[in-house]
């Protein structure tokens, strides 16, 4: 490789229009990014960089869902775990919560954010202690926060716990004694106990049965009624996120390529990625008619993504330009964002 | 202490007893089957129709826990005709793993049993009972007329050895046709490229980690493809792969089929999947099926009230529903079922005769069978 190749990798380009606020929206983010070092050589120097999140930009509305769809690897995970600063410091961009930069607050006013952002992960067999009972897993950060007074802590965690379909004494019970769709409603209720405004929901549903499914998705959306939740659901079943979600967001290889209404997306897709994606959905019709687009390979390495189009390696309808200029992030239709240039005019 | 024991709690001496009995009868199965030197007219049989490729028979698959049996499969009777693909759906735990399982007789002994029934598998010009057979017969069968694609790519593949290396040992196990060494390598490169992987002699030589799950599949189909196979078992092949790779591998299983003519046991719980795929549906609920019949007739006119469950509580692409439908309710306890219908407890369509014992199967037509009191009134005698 090159001396200028070389130096390219290492190049991080972080040039973005800061935002101000917006008070309709809960959640901005602003050309964020996060990316991970590659270490390698004798004096484990950094030799280049994993784009898990290159550059997405997206607002969320108050008491909205927003779906994250795309691959496995391509970064969904690790853009909501950066939302909340769980990944340790962002490479670039902005996050705005309630208007506040996520990234610029103390501890201390990182500590009294917390319990706004909450999440649920995905797997609700390695989510929870298997040491603690489960009215401790649910209550130790009301205690820690002190959300409610002493006296009326017991009742609290068991309103939470009823709001989420458990039994009161389900408290002294550890996590080994439930099922599947019983723990996720404990990690719905752990994350429910603090009042959260935001919830990042990591695929809340992937690991159970179908008909364990619905009633947590149910249970979702009661919640977010009763308690005026904001979600970001991040998930690669399709039928699931049309479902729950007001708008969507599909990514590709560290970058959002659409993101528009469900309705739109659903009904339009504009992305040829996009359009790919959703003619792969089996529907559960033998009669239903298959004008599948099928892609070819898999998602390229995201240390070393393509140049110009990251998607044009795969794309059905690949110009001469994709190759190498990168298309721009614009607003097709209103309300309806894609990166692509066969929108270009 | 009385409420502990309704739900399951045994003390350590009860749980002392129940294993002790455990082994009386696990040690007996386990002998019939270290036997060495069986007769072949012991497991010869005959198929019931000679267009199936494998007939399951009233199969009773037992697990003999230190908690009390678990009844994994009790009474389960279908058949896979040739050429065709039978999808098996249902919730984990209801059994359709260890149906597959009995198949290849891979159950999880001395534990796990086949205490009753017949598993028949048509070679062509004969037929054997694998329940029946020792373990030497099936060691001949595994792989060469039965094999079996697994759940998950990550683990089914040996990370020591490479890629070539195992797909070329169930070539040797199975070397009916004296193939040479260079011949195997050559047969193990031409199926690699069958499946669909470019760089066939690159991934030859390379270890499982350095491919990706998509790949992986596609290795594990590959080695299952080896020695054409009459039957292949398909045990949720896509469940861990991304909705565009799974339509790949989908795609590729079906031209597969044709051309080497082979019956897929698809099992899944993805009823989208099983649309596409399947010929035969079989619903399995709690260790029995509830119902059976083509593609057609249970996803146009499903009879049980499971399968109507199912099919409501799965949010379809393009259909905008309030709120979705949920099963109430869980799946009973394997260890001590109900002796009535076991879903009744779940049913939201119950009738009057639901307290009786549980339901016989019902034809509603030639093809179209289900286990449900709501269609007794159309019990032909």
């Amino acid at each position: 490789m090159s001396e200028a190749n070389k130096s390219s990798l290492l190049k991080i380009d972080n040039t973005f229009e800061p935002v101000t606020y917006d008070p309709q929206y809960i959640l901005m983010v602003n050309k964020l990014k996060k990316y991970f070092p590659i270490k390698g050589g004798m004096i484990s120097k950094t030799v280049g960089y994993v784009k898990a999140v290159d550059g997405i930009t997206f607002n969320l509305k108050r008491g909205t869902t927003m779906g994250l769809v795309g691959e496995s690897g391509c970064g969904k995970t690790t853009a909501g775990r950066t939302i909340l600063r769980l990944a340790g410091e962002k490479t670039g961009g902005q996050v705005l919560f309630n208007g506040k930069e996520v990234y610029d607050l103390s501890a201390k006013e990182m500590r009294s954010m917390r319990p706004k952002m909450q999440i649920i992960f995905q797997d609700p067999f390695s989510s929870l202690s298997p040491r603690l009972p489960v009215g401790e897993i649910i209550g130790e950060a009301v205690r820690e926060h002190n959300l409610v007074p002493k006296n009326e802590f017991n009742d609290y965690i068991d309103n939470i716990m009823d709001q989420c379909g458990l039994q009161p004494f389900h408290k002294d019970r550890y996590p080994h004694e439930f099922s599947g769709g019983q723990r996720q409603r404990i990690c719905i209720a752990r994350a429910l106990a603090l009042s959260p405004e935001f919830v990042v929901c990591d695929e809340p549903v992937s690991a159970l049965d179908v008909s364990i499914q619905a009633q947590i998705i149910n249970l979702l959306r009661d919640l977010q009624e009763r308690h005026k939740l904001t979600y970001l659901f991040i998930s690669h079943d399709l039928s699931v996120v049309e479902h729950i979600s007001d708008t969507v967001g599909v990514m590709y290889l560290g970058s959002l390529v659409e993101y528009g209404s469900t309705e739109d997306i659903f009904a339009e897709p504009l992305h040829p990625y996009t359009k790919a994606l959703f003619s792969a959905i089996p529907i559960p019709d033998p009669d239903a008619k298959m004008n599948r687009i099928v892609l070819e390979g898999s998602i390229p390495s995201p240390a070393n993504p393509p140049a110009g189009c990251k998607f044009h390696t795969r794309c059905a309808n690949c110009m001469e330009q994709c190759k190498t200029v990168a298309p721009e992030w614009k607003e097709v239709r209103p309300g309806h964002f894609c990166a692509c240039h066969l929108y270009d005019e | 202490m009385a409420k502990k024991k309704s739900e399951g709690y045994l003390s350590a001496k009860e749980s002392r007893r129940i294993s002790r009995e455990n082994r009386k009868i696990t040690n007996e199965f386990e002998k019939r089957r270290k036997r060495t030197d069986v007769p072949e007219s012991e497991y010869l049989t005959e198929m019931h129709d000679p267009n199936n490729a494998v007939e399951f028979d009233n199969l009773h698959t037992y697990f003999f826990t230190d908690a009390g049996t678990v009844k994994a499969v009790d009474g389960v009777s279908y058949e896979v005709p040739i050429g065709k693909t039978v999808g098996v759906v249902g919730e984990s735990g209801c059994g359709k793993s260890v149906t597959s399982l009995s198949l290849m007789q891979l159950l999880q002994r001395p534990q796990g049993q086949i205490t009753e029934g017949a598993i028949r598998l048509n070679l062509g010009d004969k037929a054997y009972d694998v329940t029946k057979a020792p373990d030497s017969a099936m060691q001949k069968l595994r792989g060469n007329v039965v094999s079996m694609i697994f759940q998950e790519p990550m683990t089914a593949l040996n990370p020591v050895f490479r890629i070539g290396d195992q797909i070329e040992e169930v070539l040797e196990l199975h070397n009916t046709e004296n193939l040479s060494e260079a011949d195997m390598k050559a047969r193990t490169i031409e199926l690699l490229e069958m499946v669909g992987i470019a760089n066939s002699e690159g991934v030859y030589k390379m270890f499982p980690h350095e491919l990706s799950g998509g790949m992986r599949q596609r290795v594990v189909i590959a080695m299952a493809l080896a020695c054409n196979p009459r039957v292949i078992i398909a045990d949720e092949p896509t469940t861990a792969l991304d909705v565009t790779i799974q339509a790949q591998i989908l795609d590729l299983l079906r031209n597969l089929k044709d051309k080497i003519n082979s019956s897929i046991m698809f099992i899944t719980h993805d009823l989208g999947v099983i649309a596409e795929m399947a010929d035969y549906v079989v619903v399995m609920y709690a260790g029995r099926i509830v119902e059976k019949g083509t593609a057609d007739d249970i996803f146009h006119h499903p009879a049980h009230p499971y399968t109507i469950g199912l099919m409501a509580s799965k949010p379809v692409v393009g259909k905008k529903i309030d709120k979705l439908y949920s099963i109430p309710g869980k799946v009973p306890n394997p260890i001590n079922m109900p002796n009535y219908c076991y879903f009744k407890d779940r049913c939201e369509m119950c009738v009057e005769g639901c307290d009786g014992a549980y339901p016989c199967e019902i034809s509603l037509s030639d093809t179209h069978k289900v286990s449900c009191y709501r269609y007794y009134d159309k019990k032909e005698d």
